[in-house]
Parts: structure tokens; sequence; C-alpha cells
């Protein structure tokens, strides 16, 4: 059993690694993205419309292409998730609009635009549940290691996942070493942190936001492409994605803004998740209501992280000094 | 003659309203000092921005070896192998020494390893000494302008621009920074040096450039120069101004400044040991170069800063009782009965609130008055409506933003306010900063009639003409020391400002 | 060789100084009808209908019929009360994103006493109960974040976030606990048959005592931000925490009283939503108006009397736009696409607003 808590835990947790490491490669450039829920739902659904697509234009199911599959879908679903990357970094850098107010319209307008477009998509077919079904999609989405299934417990906890899900891993240890390793990284951490300072050294201030914005932008949608795509075996119904942008936002100070710890994270993250669903073989009397405040966890501890990073007041674990502020070199 | 490294010509900058800079020229050879000599708000720093891409000029040209140029960003400025050390330093905390050293530069393989033994190298050549992976928040201030420096010529800086750069150094730190510039200059390096303490233009540099209130007064050769004629050249002829003054009666001590030390948040000691007196019926005014502690003085006054050690006691008049004002918030000196008005030198930061109208500006001080929950309008509106009228505010109503209104007519607002409250002390820090003559005569006449009502009155001002016209006695600090107290109708120009730049005479002259 | 350089940037941004009223206003309007009109492309290329009419088909779907009119009053006065609450905390640049938990912690406390003393106390004393109760409850939930923030200076952005989850799973926690029937997972109907505990109708109007008590406290608001001696010390706050330690304000108190008052506006949002309307409870009571309700107050610069024309537009094109959806046979989720992109275009309008563009000329000789 703990060997499929494990499996389910990390399932859980791709998406919000995928958030995180986003949203933690757009604050280290000093934008606070709030919209990263909003990116994620559009990352998925735009996900969903390329494979909708493609699967339309099949004749025959059983034709699909492996390639053409993976690729379209992933070519729309990083579109979509750039496309809200730019409205953002548009807004709050070139126009130096307040961050806040304008991450959190990019949630509104993305959820919307998620269930907008997924609610279309079921109305075209006519579906007699409220959910899009890609199964010939997500098959190739979810094709795991083939050797998995041949190595017991090891096979299940560390091999039985689809690509997408190494490479979220992948993502979030190249973002870590980009950002710690990199003369990229270090001006991209330098804008975060002092503006005024990368401006001096010659740095592009904005190019970087911008940058930085867009790519953790598509890295976050990507998470909302697993989670249609794999987690959810191809099915998309509105809302189903639920809260997990705001967690990879939680996630993001729960790691005091390091993607690699981010991995592990997630997968803690993921696991208190979904602890309630395995609690009820181990603690008796696990009743449904208990589950709903186990699932308070996750939130509680991101709080803790928060009070003892601000009280502890070490340098290495605070926000980026310029997050949330716009720059303008003339200010005086 | 060889082609200067840098000439400017024609420069002007305005902010708003404000010129900063106006029709300056100035020349830059390879291989020397160059001093820039001013006072406050000559315009000093606002050039060198220009030239290091901070600021983009009005009007104007720059050459580099005789080649016009535009420097619209820091960017061009590197490119062009300029390289500046603000007076605040652009370093990012968290980073190492390193870390900040390279950032920006493109050169080819990022290797953190190898850039350390290459800066390394560079340190050992001109005698700088620091760790390398220390943070920049673990640094002292000297550490960091060695950074700064370090960075600057790593960066391939040929033309070196240092801003006050010896105003948080030690005079052991100094001689070390000087003697890396002398080495720099041996180089073929083109140093341009911003500073206010004299002795120090005189042992560094080459030649000497001067501005005064933003125009270009002229340069003469460091050889030609001794601290008469630079402070000459640097404070101008005395103008008169005539003011009025009166001559102080019945004065008492009102507020009594007992060896005071501060230290501000970064753990430097900005004031030490400051003594004075302000008595009531005289003007008491404080020169020195701006910096030199006269803010954190005034503010430690206001209850607005802690001072580490000393006494600032009060005399009140009413109930004949000495109250020590130390560590106390500005509202328990209020309720001690202590009637104190300030008003400071960042009028719309602090004085006043930019985005409310004249009549809760006006409120500012008194809206605590009364029992009820609710706000008082009516006095305030009175006292708006007088201040407009007494003090011909330009205005279009009481509605309007302060901040809409031009410099001079939102220091009218501010002070009029201070002195409403029918103070005992009254503390104006640079009140006719960047006023036109009208209204700064009007602030003068405000400050003497309180004078004559009884008021204590602390005058924090730049220009020393003003200062010998209007007040009665004039302390003089710098680095955070009294230099001299000296009488303001016996005074000379060229006294003061030779106080003001010299650094303290040992023993120190504070008791008035 | 250096590269020569002679160009002039082409393009420089300078800040305004202050731009007239009646300009910056025009701007504001300019950009909603740019937005509409960019809108109204969108839905002519996906429905193919000509645009005045579409636009004929919000204004029926808002205010089509006496009913909708009344639903769409209903909406306005529970965003508008959820964007009073959050203001006096805007207003001292505190950023309260946690009005979604605070709204529903008070709507807890309503279905606590509806449920718990609906059918033991009489409703004159039922009714201020659920008041004081919501209002207390919500004002704790804004109060810890405050106390941290004043002594820690712990960001409220994120701290608040994460409060909002915490309400919600704590909500669903109570949902199953109330469940009826049991182990469903949600609370019905309340006092279905007895209605104990809802507010009254009034005129035989169901949503006209919350619209009543919603415009009284827009009032009440609008006075306490400009008539009171708390209002002015959370104005001197948020322009500049300098001139508060200047006149002597103790910051974190006015930090920690504002974010109480919040709180129990947001309570008294919940009462609303609970007793006054919905007449149960579940995680989604408060509908995202605790994030709508920050761009409701932003967007009217903070003054409530503005905020009831901002609230209005936002749930006018909400309704109007499922109206087009259903019609037009587009999903609901429409509203939100229309609603982000008028905000967008309002939020980009600011910085024509606050910045100027200067075009250089060309110099001749360049």
């Amino acid at each position: 059993m703990l060997v499929s808590f494990l499996h389910r835990a990390v399932m859980q947790g791709i998406p919000l690694l995928y958030g995180s490491t986003g949203e933690i490669l757009t604050e280290k450039s000093g934008n606070l993205n709030l919209g990263i829920p909003g990116i994620m739902y559009v990352g998925g659904i735009s996900g969903v419309i390329g494979a909708f697509i493609y699967e339309n234009s099949l004749e025959n199911k059983a034709d699909a292409n492996g390639f053409l599959a993976i690729i379209i879908p992933l070519l729309s679903c990083l579109l979509g998730s750039l496309i809200m990357g730019l409205i953002y970094s548009f807004l709050t850098t070139t126009l130096r609009a307040n961050q806040n107010v304008t991450g959190l319209a990019l949630t509104t307008f993305g959820v919307g635009f998620g269930n907008f477009f997924g609610g279309s998509l079921i109305k075209i077919t006519g579906s007699a549940v409220p959910s899009i079904t890609l199964t010939v999609t997500s098959s190739f989405y979810s094709k795991t290691l083939p050797f998995a299934s041949k190595l017991g417990w090891f096979g299940e906890v560390f091999l039985n996942y689809s690509f997408l899900a190494y490479f979220a891993i992948i993502c979030a240890v190249v973002v870590s070493i980009v950002l710690n390793k990199t003369r990229v990284g270090l001006s991209l951490r330098a804008v975060g942190e002092n503006p005024a300072t990368a401006d001096a050294a010659g740095i592009n201030v904005n190019k970087n936001k911008y940058f930085a914005t867009c790519i953790g932008s598509m890295i976050a949608g990507l998470g909302g492409l697993y989670y249609v795509m794999d987690y959810a075996t191809g099915i998309w119904s509105n809302d189903a994605f639920g809260d997990r942008g705001w967690l990879a936002i939680a996630l993001v100070i729960f790691t005091v803004w390091r993607p690699n710890l981010s991995i592990f994270g997630s997968i803690l993250f993921g696991g208190l998740y979904i602890v309630h669903n395995y609690l009820n073989d181990i603690v008796p009397n696990m009743t449904m209501s208990k589950q709903e405040i186990i699932k308070i966890a996750p939130y509680l501890v991101t709080i803790i992280v928060l009070i003892a990073i601000s009280t502890r007041k070490k340098r290495e674990t605070q926000p980026p000094a310029s997050l949330g502020l716009s720059y303008f070199r003339e200010e005086r | 003659m060889a082609v200067p490294a840098i000439e400017l010509k024609g420069i002007t900058k305005t902010f708003g309203h404000v010129v900063a800079n106006e029709n300056v020229d100035l020349v830059v050879n390879r291989g020397e000092i160059l001093s820039i000599l001013g006072e406050n708000g000559s315009g000093k720093t606002t050039l060198m921005n220009m030239i290091s891409g901070i600021y983009y000029p009005d009007e104007g040209h720059i050459f580099i070896d005789g080649k016009e140029v535009t420097i619209s960003s820091p960017k061009d400025a590197l490119d062009l192998k300029i390289g500046m050390i603000h007076q605040h330093f652009k370093l990012v905390d968290v980073f190492n020494a390193t870390q900040n050293i390279v950032l920006g530069i493109n050169e080819g393989k990022f290797d953190i390893k190898a850039s350390t033994a290459k800066i390394k190298e560079t340190c050992e050549k001109y005698g700088f000494e620091i760790d390398m992976n220390k943070k920049i928040y673990e640094m002292s201030v000297s550490e960091k302008q060695t950074v700064e420096i370090v960075k600057a010529i790593y960066k391939g800086a040929d033309i070196l621009i240092l801003d006050e750069p010896t105003a948080v150094l030690t005079p052991q730190e100094t001689q070390k920074l000087f003697n890396v510039l002398r080495k720099m200059r041996e180089d073929g390096k083109s140093i341009i040096i911003i500073t206010h303490k004299l002795h120090e233009v005189l042992e560094i540099s080459d030649r000497v450039s001067v501005l005064r209130k933003g125009k270009y007064i002229g340069t003469i050769n460091t050889a030609d120069a001794d601290e008469a004629i630079l402070t000459e050249m640097m404070v101008g002829e005395k103008i008169n101004l005539d003011i009025e003054r009166s001559t102080p009666h019945d004065s008492v001590d009102r507020l009594v400044v007992k060896g005071v030390d501060l230290y501000n948040k970064e753990g430097v000691q900005v004031l030490h040991d400051i003594s004075f007196t302000a008595k009531s019926g005289e003007i008491l005014g404080i020169a020195g170069i701006s910096g030199s502690g006269q803010r954190e003085l005034l503010e430690a006054i206001a209850g607005l800063q802690k001072i580490s050690g000393g006494e600032i006691l009060y005399n009140n008049p009413k109930t004949e009782k000495v109250e020590d004002l130390k560590d106390k918030t500005p509202l328990q000196i209020r309720n001690l009965g202590v009637r104190l008005s300030f008003v400071p030198e960042d009028r719309l930061g602090m004085g006043l609130v930019g985005n409310m109208d004249i009549v809760d500006n006006m409120m500012l001080r008194s809206y605590r008055k009364g029992k009820g929950v609710f706000l008082e309008r009516k006095k305030p509106k009175q006292l708006a409506d007088k201040i407009i009228e007494d003090l011909q505010v330009v205005t279009p109503d009481t509605k309007t933003p302060v901040r809409r209104l031009s410099g001079g007519n939102v220091q009218k607002v501010l002070v009029g306010r201070e002195i409403a409250s029918s103070p005992t002390v009254l503390m104006a820090a640079y009140p006719v900063r960047g006023l036109d003559i009208n209204s700064s005569y009007t602030i003068y006449n405000l400050l003497n009639e309180q004078k004559e009502k009884g008021v204590a009155v602390i005058f924090v001002g730049e220009d020393l003409d003003v200062l010998i016209d209007l007040c009665d006695r004039i302390l003089v600090i710098c680095g955070g020391r009294v230099t001299g107290i000296v009488n303001g109708r016996e005074a000379k120009k060229e006294e003061i400002g030779l106080l003001m730049t010299k650094g303290y005479k040992a023993g120190g002259e504070a008791d008035a | 060789m250096r590269k020569e350089k002679t160009r002039e940037p082409l393009i420089h941004i300078a800040k305004r100084d202050v731009l007239p009223t009646w300009q910056s206003w025009l701007i504001r309007i300019g950009s909603i009808a740019a937005a509409l009109i960019f809108c109204a492309v969108i839905i002519v290329l996906l429905t193919g209908e000509n645009p005045i009419s579409i636009y004929a088909t919000m204004i029926k779907g808002a205010i089509g019929t006496s009913r909708r009119v009344w639903s769409m009053l209903q909406n306005v006065a529970m965003l508008l009360c959820v964007s009073l609450a959050v203001t006096p905390a805007f207003k001292m640049k505190f950023w309260n994103i946690g009005a979604e938990g605070q709204v529903l912690i008070g709507g807890l406390a309503t279905t606590a006493c509806m449920i718990l003393l609906g059918n033991s106390l009489p409703t004159y004393l039922l009714i201020p109960l659920i008041f004081v109760a919501s209002m207390l409850a919500g004002a704790v939930w804004a109060l810890i974040p405050a106390v941290f923030k004043a002594i820690w200076n712990t960001n409220e952005t994120l701290f608040t976030l994460m409060m909002n989850y915490i309400a919600i799973q704590i909500v669903s926690y109570f949902a199953y606990v109330w469940s009826v029937p049991k182990g469903s997972g949600a609370i019905g109907v309340i006092n279905g048959t007895t209605h104990n505990g809802w507010l009254p109708d009034i005129f035989g109007q169901k949503y006209l005592i919350n619209i009543l008590i919603v415009a009284l406290l827009t009032v009440l608001v609008y006075i306490y931000l400009k008539y009171s001696k708390h209002g002015y010390e959370i104005s001197v706050v948020g322009e500049s925490e300098n001139t508060a330690k200047y006149i002597g304000i103790n910051v974190k108190k006015v930090i920690i009283r504002t974010m109480l008052v919040s709180g129990a506006l947001c309570g008294v949002a919940g009462v609303l939503l609970v007793s006054g309307t919905d007449h149960t409870l579940t995680k989604d009571t408060a509908a995202g108006r605790g994030f709508t309700a920050i761009i409701v107050s932003w967007l009217a610069k903070f003054n409530p009397i503005y905020m009831v024309l901002t609230s209005l537009l936002i749930v006018f094109l909400q309704k109007g736009a499922v109206e087009i959806a259903s019609v037009f046979e587009l999903n609901d989720s429409f509203s939100d696409i229309i609603t982000g992109i008028i905000i967008f275009f309002i939020i980009g309008s600011e910085f024509f607003i606050n910045y100027k563009i200067k075009f250089n000329k060309k110099e001749e000789n360049a």
C-alpha cells in the first residue's frame, strides 16, 4: 500500500512541480505572478484543444501516430501558456501595472478560458457526461517506462511514470542549475533582487523579466497538460483541476524559492493532498470530514514556513527583494 | 594636445521645473584624476549620472576620445568603458563579491572559479584585499566600495567615476583608496572623483572642476590651488541678501543637546558627541555638507530616531520643568506639552501627504484633537484659507492635492502648518531648497517672525549667504561632529566653508 | 573598434507630473470602449452575429426582466460588500487577498448559529447574534496575518492567500459534519421549513434586505474612510509610512485595527451570503468574490462610491456575457473571458495616466 501511495503522491505532485518551477523562475525575476492557476488551466485546455483537433482529423483512431499525438497537444499547450505569460509581462513590465491585480485578473481569465473551451468542446462532442475524453492521445502521454512493471516496488515507485513526469523533474533540475550556476541565472536573480543594480551592470531588465515570465508560464502550463493527459487519463471536465495552481504557489514559499527542493516538496504536497484516501486503513474512524481537515496540511505548513523565514530574517531564504515591484530607471 | 578621454559640451538636464545642470562643459584627460567640487545640489551627481547612462541629457553633447557618442543606458556607458561607483552602491546583497563583479559581463564560458582567480589577479595588481566568497550583506561599507571599484576595473573601465567615495571611509581606508587611484592613474586610466573634502581634493587630484548651482564655474590645476581659492570658487562671492535681522532679546536656553551619539540602520555612527543649545528668540543655523548628520540630528530631536548616548533637554516655558526627550516617540513628546514643530527635508515624503488636499494636510498635526471618532475639518479649513491668504499660496482651491502645487507653494503650506501650532521650538531642514526668490523670502520672513515671538528656531541650510544673513549663531558640523559655532553677524563665508570641509579639529569647539 | 552610436533613443518614457482628473477618466473610459470593441470582434468571430445585436443581448441579459434586475442588484450588492471589506486594508497598502477565506469563515459562523441555535433562540436574538459571531469570525481570520505583518513584516499577500484554503477546508469539514443527509458532504438548505435565522423578506422582495444593508455599509465605509480619524490614519499610513511616523501614528496598531475592520466586514458578507441569500454553506459560497473584489476596489481607486459603479460594471458584464453565451450557445465561462479582457484593458490604461511617452525628433545630422 505504501508503494501505491508513493506512486499516487508523485502523480499528484507533478502538476505542482511544474507550477512551482515555473513560478519560481518567474518570481526570481521579481514578478509575483498570481496568474499561475489561470495559466495552468490554459496550458491544460490548449493541450486538450490540440489533441481534440488531432483526434478528429483521424479517420480511424487506430491510425494515430505517436509523434503527432504528442507534439500537437504539447505545442498548443506551450503556445497557450506563452500567450498568457506575454499578457502578464506586457501589462506588468512594459505598462508597469500592479502585479497582484494583473495576476488575479489573469487567473479569472485563464480559468474562464479553460472552462469556456472545455464546455464548448463538450457541447461539440454532444457527450452525455460533462467531460471530453481523449483516450487516444492520452494513451501516448501516459506510456510509462516499459520495464517498470518487471521491477516490483522499485519499478512502481521510481519508474512507472510517463515522460512528462520525468520531464518535470528535469525541468526543475535544469531551472535550478540555470538559476544558480549560469550567467543567465545570475543576471536573472540580480534583476529580481535589485533591478537598478542589474540595469547599471548593463543587464536588460525588461528582457529578463519577459524571458523568465514567459518561460515560467510555459513550464507551468505543462503542469496543466500533464494533469489532463496523464493524471486524468485524457478526460477534461471543467474545474477538475481545482486549486492546484494555488498549491503550486504555496510550494514556491515552502521550498524557499528553490526548484530542486520543489521536487521533494511537490511529492510531499502531493502526498498530503491524497493521504486522506490512505488513512482509512490505518486510522480507525477515518471519516470524510476528517479527511477535509487533513487537506489543510499543505497550506498550514506553508504558513509556518512563511512565518519562519520572516522571523529568522536569514537573507538566503527571503523572497527576491524586488518581488512585486515595477522598475522604472528614472525614478527619483 | 592629446584628445581628451571625455568631453562634455553644453549639457543641460531638468527635472520637472528644477534645473539640475545648465550648460555644463567638462574635460577629462587620459591618466589624470579630476576632482569635481561643489556644494549640495550643485548638480555633480546628476552630471555624472548622465555620463554613466542613468539619466539622459535634455541638451548637449558628449565626446569620448573625440567622437560624439550617445549614452542612453548604463550598457552604452559600459561599452564605452565608463564605470561609475555610485554613492549608494549598486550591489546585490545576497550575492558574493565574485557574483557581483561578473554580473552582466559576457566572457565566454561561465565559470565562477576561473573568474574568481582572474579577479584576484586584478586585485593583486592594484592592492585590493577582499574575500571573494563573502556575501555583500556581511561586508563593511569599505569592503562594499572595494567590490564596486574592482567591478568597474574588471569590466574594463578606462574612465572611472567615484561619487563621494570617501564620505563613508575612515582616514586609513581613504589613504588605501587613494593609493589605488594613483596606481590606476599610472595605468593611464581617467578618474573623476566627487568630493567635498578640500584637503582630499588637493591631495589626490591633478585638476579640479567646480560646479555651483548647476552651472560650470571653472577648472584649475591643483598645483595652483589652495583651500581658500577652492572655497571661494565653490561658494562664490558673498552676496548680500538684505534679510532683515533683529537682535535677540530675553533669550533663554530652550533646547539643550548634550553629547548625542547616534547610529544609523547600517550600524554606522552618524552623530558623534553633538552638543549645542538652542535659545528662545534666536535663529540657530546648522551648516554642513549634506549627509553630515543634519537630518539625523533633527529627527533625533523630533523623536523619530533613537539616540544611543547623550541627552536632549527641553525647558518648558509654561511649567518651568525640564523634560528629557530621549527615547520618546513623537506622540509622547507632544503629550509632555513640548511644542516642537519640524519642517523636514522631505516635504512630500514626510512633512506632507502629496495625494491629500491642503485641508487634510493641515490636519496631520491636529486631527487627534476633540473627543469624537470623526474628523473636524472646519478649523483646518479655516487654517488652510488663512495660510493661502497670508502666505499667498498659489492654488486653485483648498481641495487641490498638494503634490500638484509648485515647490514653493508646497513649502508654504508645510511651514504655515508647522508655525500654526504656535511652537516654542521650530526646526526647519533646507526650507528654501528648490524655491524661487520670492518664496524663499516669504520663508525667511516667517522664520524671523517666529524668532521675534520668542521661538527657538533651528535652521538647517545649504546656502552660506542665507545662513550668514539670517542666523544669529551658526553651528557647523562635519562628518557628524560639531566643528565650530560661529556668530552669524561676524562670520566669514570662507571660515564656515573651511569648517564644513576640513574635518573635525581635535578636542572640538562644541561649547557655545 | 567600438561600435559607433549616434542614434538617439527613439522613445523615451517619463513620469507624468499629474494629469487632470477629467483626462485620466477619459483615458479609463476610452480603455473600456476599446475593450468592448475588442470583445465585440472576438464575439463576432465566434458567433458570426453582428456586434450590435450582441450588445443588445447583453443588456437584455443583465436587465431584461425585473427578475434579472433584482438578481443583478443582488450580485452587485454581494460583490460590493466584499469590495468594501477589502478597501480599508488596500488603502493602507496591505495586500489582503484573503477576503475569500474571511467571507467563508464569516459564513461558517452564520451557519453554526443557524444550525446550532436556530431552534432555541428567538429571531430577535438570533439575527443579531449571527451578525456578531460572523463579524468576529471574519475579524479573527484577518487578524492572524495582520499580527504577523505588524510584528515581523511577514508577506501578507502570500499569508492571506494560504488562509483562504485553510478556510475552504474547514468549511468542507463542517459540510460533512452538518451534512443532510449524513455523509453527503452538503449542508443543504438550513432550517428550510422554519426559516430560523434567515434574513427576512422586505416588501416581498427576497434580496432587498441584502441590498439595503450593503447600501448602508457603502455609506458607512465611505464615511469611515473619509470623515473618521481612523480613516484618516489609514490614508496617511497608506500614502507614506514616513509621514505617519513623523506625526506619531503607531503604524502597527493601525495595521491590526484596519485588518480587524476588513475582516469584520467580510464577516458581514458571509452573513448576507448564507443567511440572506443561499441559506446554505458550501466551499464555493464566496464564489471568487474575494478576488474579484480586489479588482473592483482597485479600479475604483478605493473610493466606495466609485465602487458601486465598478462592481456594477463587472456584474453587468458577467450577467450580459452569460446571456450571450446562452443565446449563442456558448459556454457560461465566456463571461470570465470578457471580464478578464476588459480588466486587462483598464489596468493597461493606467500606464498612460502615470507616464508619458516622448518621441524624440531625429537629429538632422545623425
